[in-house]
């Protein structure tokens, strides 16, 4: 027994169990228990690899590897499962009492969460690049059934336009990884591991850097599908629109996260391959331009939005398009700043989520135009949804704010003109954002519309970790990111 | 590129492989649902028997493994139970209209030149063989994605999804000697529950727009005509 497959193991079997449990009430708490299990996993394997520095570990076949920069996104994916739980319990116990959702509906659902889960953790912890792919092809099937779970034609056309997007999007990215393996066959003593990561990062430099140049292309459009870069992107507003809330908040705070975790190990790869070449920065050049493009398409496309839900997707979708941009730029500057800005985003916009959901449920409609009032019917809800939107518009003193500075201080360094595209998207998405939101929290509330019984201490939990972020990076956190920092770019920041 | 040069073996795998890419001109342009059904399944017997001749010659005992499981899942078992659901759906003298398939089919051609394009500088020039054979799957590969952008029916384009996951095989059989068997079972795992999966789509949405045709799904299209709200209902 020890940290990974307590981590890995209790979303694997308590998914099973969940299929079969009926007392619905029970199913709920099973799955809160179940993902508070998973956290302990995971803050374990975190306790294990600061005292190892790297853990290799083999269940089962296939190889493990754990480093500072792949724990610290297990831990905040154990922690932003746990307390979507928390908010998921009555949330979805609600919509099963509307009548909106079958009994069995809610069963699948409880299932496909821990699912879900299983399939995060497995791509984040794996060292196979085979694996990798099978489990983010293995996200989009556990939550393919989950956004199209209210059946209403919106959400089953928003479903088949996820399932088919998302399926065709990692079938280019298994030809990446195919070509990759190919590049391998050559490389490696034993051709067998042509997909371990860690054996392909040792020799990275022997790569052929032709096909690894091809092969990126692939991968990047296949994994950047998910982690929704324009153009790509299309599946993205309308999953998050249509499923049930609770999973537009996994979906945001964590699905891009790892399809972004994918991009940025490889990437890797074909820098150590691409390094003798005439275009060494060839990788970085391409993640700068689908970053960019994402931050300001999505900040445009924020203005006219009507839909709630639609709305904070599109700020997603900038999100990632920043740290993409990040990413690409290099650098231990960049690298610590977008590394520190996946923590406090995911952090950010699940609670973000859980807080919409409380206010569709109070107006009893996602439309932006019919939600006003919100802090006159429901001050907790409407007083978070204010501070969340003004953290994740990037105002002081609040996670995002440091993060952000961090990434225009170092694209000051590196590409100052950028800087001017940078702040001017960040301006967009500010006006686009705050000009729905207005109306939305502040205003008269429409007759008759009354509080609900909402469960605030997921949000409140995550804002007061933003906070505290923006703050003060704790020490042990700064160090830790600061080791993810060296692993990626091989280079210290502080 | 001379293909005499080559042994008698590798041309007989890369007829095979020719054969496939030719499956996937005929998906394209087969608008009887049904037949596409049939069509698709022989490429999933051509790619297995590819993988069995690859395993005999290389004597790579995963490969009879992975030759079965093609056989078995891509052949038989995803083409039946395709079968099954366009039977139950009243789908059987189906016919689609297709859009420009001259046209189609013609991008289909320049699509195989750019897989050739896109390989040429990555293999050298003496492995004549492998550099044809990862052609020919790119090939497969982006007819089938091809296949996804023009046809509207439902059916088809999951076809069009599972040929592409026949030429994504095809090149990992013969431009390396078959993935590790862990990864083979995760994507033949993950191929099985996304037919399933399709399998119950097909019945969602046919409950909500009563047909399968997918370009009738257009209730989420960003809509820019309607001015959103501004802020003139602040109180005070």
């Amino acid at each position: 027994m020890s940290g990974l497959t307590l981590t890995l193991f209790a979303p694997l079997l308590g998914g099973l169990t969940l299929v079969w449990l009926r007392p619905l009430g029970l199913a709920g708490w099973f799955n809160l228990g179940v993902s508070g299990l998973t956290l302990v996993g995971s803050l374990w394997l975190a306790k294990t690899v600061a005292q190892k520095g790297i853990l290799v570990e083999s269940i089962a076949g296939m190889g493990f590897r754990i480093d500072a920069f792949n724990v610290y996104l297990v831990v905040l994916t154990a922690f932003v499962g746990f307390t979507t739980a928390i908010f998921s319990r009555p949330y979805m116990r609600h919509v099963c009492a509307s009548g909106k959702i079958s009994p069995a509906s809610l069963r699948l659902y409880h299932s496909l969460y821990q699912a879900f889960m299983l399939t995060m953790l497995l791509a984040l912890t794996t060292d196979n690049l085979g694996i990798l792919w099978v489990a983010i092809e293995g996200a989009t099937l556990a939550t393919v059934l989950l956004v199209s779970l209210y059946r209403t034609p919106e959400a089953v056309e928003a479903a088949w336009k996820y399932f088919i997007l998302c399926s065709v999007g990692i079938a280019l990215a298994l030809f990446g990884t195919v070509l990759t393996y190919f590049a391998a066959q050559h490389v490696l003593a034993d051709p067998a591991a042509g997909l371990s990561w860690s054996a392909l990062y040792s020799q990275a430099q022997m790569l052929n850097p032709t096909v690894m140049r091809i092969a990126f292309v692939f991968l990047l459009v296949g994994y950047g599908t998910k982690v929704g870069l324009v153009p790509m992107h299309q599946w993205l507003p309308d999953a998050h629109s249509e499923g049930p809330t609770p999973m537009s908040a996994v979906l945001s705070g964590l699905l891009l996260n790892v399809a972004l975790y994918a991009v940025v190990r490889l990437k890797m790869l074909v820098d150590g391959s691409l390094a003798q070449t005439q275009t060494p920065q060839l990788a970085g050049i391409l993640l700068m331009g689908f970053g960019m493009v994402s931050f300001l398409v999505a900040g445009l496309f924020l203005h006219r939005q009507r839909d709630i839900k639609r709305m904070f997707s599109y700020s997603s979708i900038e999100h990632m398009g920043l740290m993409t941009f990040a990413f690409g730029l290099g650098g231990s500057l960049a690298t610590f700043g977008a590394l520190l800005h996946m923590l406090v985003h995911s952090l950010t916009k699940s609670a973000i989520f859980v807080t919409v959901g409380h206010a569709t449920h109070i107006a009893g409609t996602q439309a932006i135009d019919r939600i006003r009032g919100l802090i006159r019917t429901q001050p907790a809800v409407g007083w978070s949804l204010l501070i969340a939107v003004a953290a994740i518009a990037g105002f002081p003193p609040f996670g995002i704010f440091a993060s952000e500075f961090l990434l225009l201080t170092a694209t000051m360094q590196s590409q100052p003109w950028l800087t001017l595209a940078l702040l001017s998207g960040l301006g967009i998405a500010f006006a686009g954002l705050f000009r729905y939101l207005h109306p939305m929290v502040y205003g008269q509330p429409p007759e008759g519309q009354q509080a609900v019984p909402a469960n605030m201490i997921p949000v409140l939990i995550h804002l007061g970790l933003v906070l505290w972020l923006g703050l003060a990076i704790p020490e042990f956190l700064a160090q830790w990111l600061d080791r993810a920092t060296q692993l990626i770019t091989g280079t210290h920041l502080l | 590129m001379t293909l005499n040069a080559l042994t008698l073996l590798q041309q007989f795998l890369i007829l095979l492989a020719g054969l496939s890419l030719f499956v996937s001109f005929i998906l394209i342009a087969q608008p009887r649902l049904v037949a596409a059904i049939h069509s698709f399944a022989w490429q999933g017997v051509l790619v297995s028997a590819l993988t069995l001749t690859a395993a005999m010659t290389n004597q790579a005992p995963p490969l009879y493994f992975s030759a079965g499981l093609t056989l078995v899942l891509k052949g038989l078992f995803i083409p039946w139970l395709l079968h099954r659901l366009a039977l139950r759906l009243g789908l059987e003298g189906h016919s689609e209209t297709l859009r420009w398939p001259e046209l189609v089919l013609l991008a289909g051609v320049f699509l195989v030149i750019f897989s050739y394009w896109l390989v040429e500088p990555m293999v050298e020039r003496e492995l004549i063989f492998t550099r044809n054979i990862i052609a020919v799957s790119l090939a497969v590969v982006l007819l089938g994605f091809l296949m996804m952008v023009f046809r509207t029916q439902a059916v088809a384009q999951v076809l069009g999804f599972m040929s592409m996951e026949n030429g994504l095989f095809l090149a990992a059989v013969s431009a390396t000697t078959g993935m590790p068997m862990v990864v083979e079972l995760g994507v033949a795992f993950d191929v099985l529950v996304a037919a399933v999966l399709f399998g119950v789509f097909f019945f969602q949405i046919r409950e909500s727009i009563d047909s399968l045709d997918v370009d009738r799904l257009n209730r989420l299209a960003e809509t820019p005509d309607v001015e959103p709200m501004l802020s003139e209902e602040i109180g005070e």
